[in-house]
């Protein structure tokens, strides 16, 4: 026989069992933010249970919208769903539940060579406004700020735009970056810059400030001091398999909050 | 059973047809669908105001849905990364086609090709991790996440389909021009400059405006070094926000049918009329100024 023969039936068997293995395992769709938890608790999930699980990213959006159109089983997501998500999901006869996973405290970083280690709330609103421009009105170096922020979809843009911003608007010249890491790298390469990541992204690459004199932690998160934190969050239908509904569980376990903590991320 | 030579004929003439209209049918519900998802937008805000208008605040309320910004961003990055790439796709394929040893030809060619096959994603971390630091050193700018950065990493990737595509162009401009030319008693180089250029001219547009179809298309190096400011430049150290980078960077996590998310597809329906006006233009050219035979020169 030719080799393209085995090749061909070996694709045969594949595409035959496909379907039965899909049949008890578990899909999880959403939020890259939420992603890193997800990988490390699925792995010990199946460590523990052997049951397969397909995790992969996409954003919060497309995770909600996946758990609407029945494609997912968990969604993923670093913001509460919308009024607009749930009536259409209502119009569909679904009723998602909310399971909140782990906290996240979104932490004002600048370059580690930069001096200032503290901000307010306002100096980050009008830093963020455009209207203070050199890092020497806040008491750092002379030198023009490079405002860094997530462009206006992401969950973490919507809780600095929430509490920080108090709704007012970014200025157009800030540099919008697409993703956590990237926004972590454009700052570590560059000294005036100034960027908001979640807990879990921050490292030594980055220095991170304390807003209103309360340095962002595990600690100060969970009793509130800190004012920028928000909850991030898994949603399965009111109605979630067993294996779906097993991987909630555990990651709700203390098992899984261990995971939480592992990842960068705070208990909930 | 044999089958008769003639239905055997028609039987490939079938499936050929099929195949081919299978694509061209999926492209059109490609389109279709493009339409249908970013024409609500046009419920909420006029077509100028769309175009036209100056901010874009899609999450805001209530908010701004502007996207000159982002079309001034991405003409200017497709300028700009023209003025670099096409000097250097033109005269590498010259000097591939006419200059070169046949030698030379088979290592330069497809190392020039290789650099088709680097992954964008290569090229804007690239960009992203050693480029933009060393541009804020030289030029003593506040970031190196910008228009100038965005042009020179798009120009690495249309350098390689300029090349190749106006190279096959000046290779096949037939020997006896140039023989007449050189019999004449022009030199190697007027050779090249009066007579060879002229008549590759419909296949160097061809591929100096795919090389900009495809910098004005480009997603993920826009996207990782461009900067993202929606803001239309003034300089080119400004940060800009093209089109692509716009939709990708949001379309993730804008809500399933919102305004916002029929903003982005309208922005895809902009994105796409201009990505067509270039292929169109490209095809238009090459009708027209066709070569055909040596005497129509």
């Amino acid at each position: 026989m030719r080799p393209w023969y085995y090749i061909f039936s070996a694709f045969l068997v594949l595409s035959l069992t496909a379907p039965a293995m899909a049949a008890n395992s578990i899909t999880v769709k959403g939020s890259t933010t939420v992603l890193p938890i997800m990988q490390r608790a699925v792995e010990a999930f199946i460590a523990e249970t052997g049951t397969p699980v397909a995790v992969s990213g996409g954003g919060s959006s497309n995770g909600i919208k996946a758990l609407l159109d029945n494609s997912t089983d968990i969604a993923m997501a670093s913001r509460k769903m919308k009024g607009k998500e749930i009536k259409l999901a209502n119009s569909k006869n679904l009723t998602p539940v909310e399971h909140v996973i782990a906290l996240d405290a979104v932490i004002p970083i600048v370059h580690p060579s930069n001096p200032v280690s503290n901000l307010t709330s306002g100096q980050l609103k009008a830093i963020y406004e455009g209207k203070i421009t050199n890092w020497k009105e806040v008491g750092g170096d002379d030198g023009k700020i490079i405002v860094i922020s997530r462009d206006t979809s992401s969950g973490t843009y919507e809780t600095w735009h929430k509490i920080i911003m108090k709704k007012a608007r970014v200025f157009p010249g800030a540099l919008l970056q697409a993703s956590s890491g990237a926004v972590l790298q454009a700052v570590s390469k560059n000294k005036n810059a100034i960027a908001y990541d979640g807990i879990g992204y921050i490292n030594n690459t980055v220095k991170a400030l304390s807003v209103d004199g309360i340095t962002g932690s595990a600690a100060t998160a969970k009793d509130k001091t800190y004012p920028v934190a928000r909850t991030l969050q898994i949603y399965t239908s009111s109605a979630p398999s067993s294996a779906a509904s097993q991987l909630v569980e555990f990651i709700l376990s203390p098992k899984g909050q261990d995971i939480v903590e592992q990842a960068g991320f705070i208990r909930r | 059973m044999r089958i008769s030579r003639q239905h055997k004929e028609m039987a490939i003439h079938g499936s050929f047809f099929a195949i081919a209209s299978m694509s061209i049918l999926v492209l059109t519900l490609i389109m279709i669908f493009l339409i249908m998802e970013g024409l609500p937008i046009f419920h909420q805000i006029s077509l100028p105001d769309f175009i036209f208008g100056k901010y874009w605040y899609p999450t805001d309320d209530p908010a701004d849905f502007g996207i000159l910004p982002m079309i001034t961003g991405s003409l200017s990055v497709t300028a700009f990364s023209s003025c670099i790439a096409i000097p250097l796709g033109l005269m590498t394929a010259i000097y591939l086609a006419e200059i070169a040893t046949p030698r030379m030809r088979s290592i330069v060619k497809p190392l020039v090709e290789m650099l088709q096959a680097l992954p964008s994603v290569v090229i804007g971390f690239f960009g992203m991790v050693v480029v933009a630091p060393l541009l804020q050193k030289w030029f003593g700018i506040a970031t190196g996440l910008n228009l100038f950065n965005a042009s020179i990493m798009l120009a690495f990737m249309a350098v390689p389909t300029i090349t190749s595509i106006a190279e096959d162009a000046i290779f096949s401009v037939p020997e006896e021009l140039r023989a007449a030319s050189l019999a004449l008693g022009a030199t190697k180089w007027q050779t090249i400059a009066g007579v060879v250029i002229p008549a590759s001219l419909p296949g160097i547009s061809t591929a100096v405006i795919l090389g900009m179809a495809r910098s004005i298309g480009e997603t993920m190096v826009v996207l990782m070094v461009a900067g993202g400011a929606a803001m239309t430049p003034t300089s080119i150290f400004d940060p800009v926000r093209p089109m692509p980078a716009s939709i990708a960077a949001e379309m993730a996590e804008a809500p399933y049918q919102s305004e916002h998310y029929y903003a982005l597809f309208a922005t895809g329906m902009v994105l796409f009329l201009f990505t067509l006006m270039f292929n169109v233009l490209a095809a238009y050219i090459a009708e027209k100024k066709k070569q055909i035979g040596t005497a129509s020169l």
